[in-house]
């Protein structure tokens, strides 16, 4: 089949690869900061709920984190096996921001993990909280050197082409703070905060319906739906900009993500429809008048343009973009509403006792991963045929080999990942279903430093404490 | 003064790779053990004797690759399709076993699915890294920037050679680090393996040394002509003042110097390699100045490396320390 090429097998790969990948740091980013909060927490107010929270919060750490190391490393050899061309040409400029990731990231999360998960008893307290402070810094770090990476391809900036066709830096702060970074950065942190707060939510508002005296299961829900309240609208508006911004610099994206082919001025804001790239419209569409041009140039008039624009071969497909875009901002106003809705019965002073409000935060548990799969599949399919946005294209940027290598590869890749990563989310859930104790692993006295579960060593006492789920009356 | 920037970056790529190949060589090697010894207790044992520290040693492979791609990044684009299917078993094997490390203590009924995964992960990884190194000695054909040989060059008597002989170093390595971490039947196991692990991985350091010369007349010159061999002669003899001391270490039941020795043997093979290499990034087609990126990426990486290197160095040094001493079954470390 023409369509199975090298090429698609590839991309297909590296999609594959790369969204198995960012579910974890959406989640680790988040939940580092959060790990550091409640650590901050316990050492300020001396409060059994607080370290119970930490220690029940870091067992689901470490599994994820693990999830999210292992498939990172997978991604950074993957770019010179499958896409060695890409590598030849952007490695003098993106190498060194990936490099400067390596030392100031991930050797930081890796050097104090350790510390971090098996350490309290031996380092004290304090040294401990730094431990976790630099655990949460190194995945900021992280974030911060691959957004960079990512948004260069994007919208490159401050380069120049040597001999050997290669992308060579004329101004490194200009590579690094590129045009749509900072924008990028704000999203992507944002989202990380919000996947962790709704999940964290999501899990308190389990164990409230179990048990509304909860006093862990109290807290969490409680900084979980401030959290929502707060970061959703920030979220939103980041959106906005960041919306803005690609509209500057790649408005072919923008025209597949709100579903123009035509250029117009007073543009309609699309809502809804089924693109139909074919006759170049979009069917059955819902859409508000004049509302398209108003968000995008703040102009009841102005013109945006349509993909018509643009040559056939450079138009991204429109049909996942308007589609995962619209799941997107869909969710984004989804957790607005349960922000608004957690901040009402607060105020009405029942927020730990509110059933509904409950069961709709642990329906929206995942929908952080989806959003931000959505977000990121829009922004890399709405950048297609580019790698490299303008400059070098995605055909152009992939290594010369053989389909079968790479369809062996991807199949062993989708076998692998749906088993490892489908019992490691399974483990993560069994640790969420097992309800946030008074003196949660680690700290019984006489116990050894090691606690269960994370860590190896009790492993005799922790076989027998495991599946605490399973023991303990739902009540 | 200029510096030879592409040359500074050779030694801290070597350096990276060479931290990552003894750092994970005995964790691996921990992995490649684990049929070896019975009894969940002993395997908890043996798997927390390396639980903090492993993600920090294979960061070293992400240092290296990352690295190869920001300052080599020809070699990185010639080097990684020329390796492809080893480098995926690599990293087929690597995932395993790295979530072992957290599954194997989620469950008590599967657990014997995750020593599975931890010690196939750890001998797949071991093996799929001596193969790809053994297929970098062999030479890599070059057309232009890109990779221009066949799918299969990797796979020769030689590569599998250097396959099994990478993965029983790590297992020599993962044995003298049981009899430094443990004690008990632990370490008497460690002992026994180490016993026949250490005449077996001279062994096959005297087969791959003695084969190298003849896969190419360059190595051979490089190695037998006036006035390499002024330097390079010392390297196998240091190898063997090693290997004495290993086995000695070994029988007058040392802890200590066998773990050292291990570690030295490794170092001088990767000395070996250097000297082999040397000035070809990519061996026989590629010098390291050929293959490296231009000045200002260089200088620019190489002023973070300066400062971030030594820090990393010492808060891994940090964490080793935090988790010196015996690990035992049941509590930890004392
Ligand atoms: C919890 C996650 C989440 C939520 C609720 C939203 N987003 Fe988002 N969005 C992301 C997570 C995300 C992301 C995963 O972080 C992306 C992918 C790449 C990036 O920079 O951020 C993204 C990309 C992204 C892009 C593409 C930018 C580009 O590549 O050029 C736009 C225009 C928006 N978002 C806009 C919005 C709007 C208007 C939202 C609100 C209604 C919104 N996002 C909610
Ligand atoms: C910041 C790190 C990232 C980098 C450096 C990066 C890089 C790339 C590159 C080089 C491609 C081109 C190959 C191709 O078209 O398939 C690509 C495509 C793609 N990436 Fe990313 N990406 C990143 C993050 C992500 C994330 C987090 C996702 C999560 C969903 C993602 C989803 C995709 C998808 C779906 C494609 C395929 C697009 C298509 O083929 O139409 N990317 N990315
Ligand atoms: C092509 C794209 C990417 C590559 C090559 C890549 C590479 C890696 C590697 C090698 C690791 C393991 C580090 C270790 O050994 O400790 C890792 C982990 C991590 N990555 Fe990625 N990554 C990519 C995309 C992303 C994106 C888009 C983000 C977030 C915005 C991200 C954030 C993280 C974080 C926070 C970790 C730490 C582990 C965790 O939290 O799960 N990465 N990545």
């Amino acid at each position: 089949m023409e369509s199975f090429d090298a090429l698609t097998l590839a991309r297909i790969q590296f999609a594959f690869t790369v969204s198995f990948h960012i579910i974890f740091p959406a989640f680790t980013i988040g939940l580092a900061s959060y790990l550091a909060v409640l650590n901050a927490l316990w050492l300020r107010t001396v409060q059994g709920a607080y370290l119970d929270l930490f220690n029940y919060w870091k067992k689901i750490f470490a599994v994820a984190f693990g999830m999210g190391v292992v498939s990172g490393i997978v991604m950074s050899y993957q770019i010179g096996t499958n896409w060695s061309v890409w590598s030849d040409k952007v490695g003098p400029v993106l190498g060194p921001l990936m490099g400067y990731e390596v030392l100031s990231a991930f050797f930081l999360e890796a050097g104090f993990l350790g510390v971090m998960l098996f350490g309290r008893e031996r380092v004290g307290p304090k040294l401990h909280f730094l431990a976790t402070l630099m655990v949460a810094l190194g995945t900021f770090m992280s974030a911060f050197w691959i957004l960079s990476v990512n948004s260069w391809m994007q919208t490159p900036a401050g380069y120049a082409i040597n001999e050997a066709g290669q992308f060579i830096a004329t101004d490194w702060w200009a590579v690094i703070f590129n045009p749509s970074f900072p924008y990028r950065l704000v999203h992507m942190l944002l989202a990380a905060y919000l996947t962790t707060a709704l999940v964290v939510g999501a899990v308190g508002a389990l164990h409230l319906l179990r048990n509304r005296a909860n006093p862990a299961a109290r807290i969490m829900f409680s900084m979980a739906m401030w959290m929502a309240a707060v970061v959703a609208p920030l979220q939103i508006a980041a959106g906005d900009f960041h919306g803005l911004n690609t509209l500057e610099h790649q408005p072919a994206k923008v025209a597949a993500m709100e579903g123009h082919f035509d250029t117009h001025a007073g543009a309609p804001l699309i809502l809804f429809g089924i693109p139909n790239a074919a006759e170049g419209r979009i069917d059955y569409q819902v859409s508000i008048p004049y509302l398209g041009s108003l968000i995008l140039t703040h102009q009841w008039d102005g013109v945006v343009r349509g993909l018509n624009e643009w040559p056939a071969d450079q138009r991204p497909p429109v049909g996942i973009v308007f589609w995962s875009f619209r799941i997107m901002v869909g969710i984004g106003f989804a957790m607005l509403g349960l922000g608004a809705w957690g901040l009402w019965l607060r105020y009405r002073r029942r927020l730990y006792d509110a059933p509904w409000l409950h069961r709709a935060a642990i329906a929206m548990g995942p929908s952080g991963f989806v959003a931000v799969l959505a977000g990121w599949i829009t922004t890399e399919v709405g950048r297609q045929p580019w790698t490299v946005y303008g400059l070098l294209t995605t055909a152009q940027s992939a290594s010369r080999i053989d389909a079968a290598a790479v369809g062996a590869s991807l199949l062993a890749f989708i076998i692998v990942y749906f088993i490892l990563f489908g019992a490691g989310t399974f483990y993560i859930l069994r640790l969420m279903n097992a309800a946030p104790h008074s003196h949660e692993s680690g700290l019984a006295p006489g116990q050894p430093i090691r606690a269960a579960g994370i860590m190896p060593a009790p492993a005799m006492a922790a076989k027998d404490a495991l599946p605490t789920a399973e023991k303990e009356p739902v009540s | 003064m200029t510096l030879d920037l592409p040359l500074i970056w050779a030694g801290l790529i070597a350096f990276a790779v060479l931290a990552y190949v003894i750092l994970d060589g005995f964790d691996l090697g921990v992995g490649i053990l684990f049929p070896l010894v019975r009894g969940e207790r002993h395997r908890d044992e043996m798997m927390n004797s390396v639980a903090p520290v492993w993600d920090g040693n294979e960061t070293w492979l992400v240092l290296g690759g990352g690295g190869l791609f920001a300052v080599f990044p020809l070699a990185f684009a010639i080097i990684m399709p020329a390796l492809y299917a080893p480098i995926m078993a690599m990293l087929l094997g690597l995932v395993f076993r790295g979530v072992a490390f957290e599954f194997r203590w989620k469950t008590r009924r599967g657990q014997f699915l995750w020593d599975w995964a931890f010690a196939g992960g750890s001998i797949l990884a071991g093996f799929a890294q001596g193969v790809a190194l053994g297929a970098l000695v062999q030479g890599i054909p070059v057309e232009g920037r890109a990779y221009a040989g066949g799918w299969w060059d990797w796979l020769t008597p030689f590569s599998l050679l250097t396959g099994v002989a990478l993965t029983v170093g790590y297992g020599l390595l993962g044995a003298t680090w049981l009899i430094l971490k443990t004690e008990g039947h632990v370490q008497r196991r460690a002992y026994d393996i180490a016993f026949i692990a250490a005449p077996a991985t001279i062994l096959l350091i005297g087969l791959v040394s003695l084969w190298t010369p003849f896969l190419n007349t360059v190595y051979a010159t490089r190695w037998f002509g006036w006035p390499h061999v002024l330097l390079a002669i010392p390297v196998p003899l240091a190898v063997l003042g090693v290997s004495y001391v290993l086995l000695r270490g070994l029988t007058e039941r040392r802890e200590l110097s066998p773990f050292l020795a291990s570690l030295a043997l490794f170092v001088l093979c990767f000395i070996g390699l250097g000297v082999s290499f040397f000035p070809h990034i990519v061996p026989n087609s590629v010098t390291i100045w050929a293959a490296a990126a231009p000045d200002n990426s260089l200088t620019f990486l190489l002023v973070g490396a300066a400062v971030l290197i030594p820090l990393i160095l010492a808060y891994t040094a940090y964490a080793y320390w935090v988790f010196r001493g015996k690990v035992n079954s049941v509590g930890g470390y004392h």
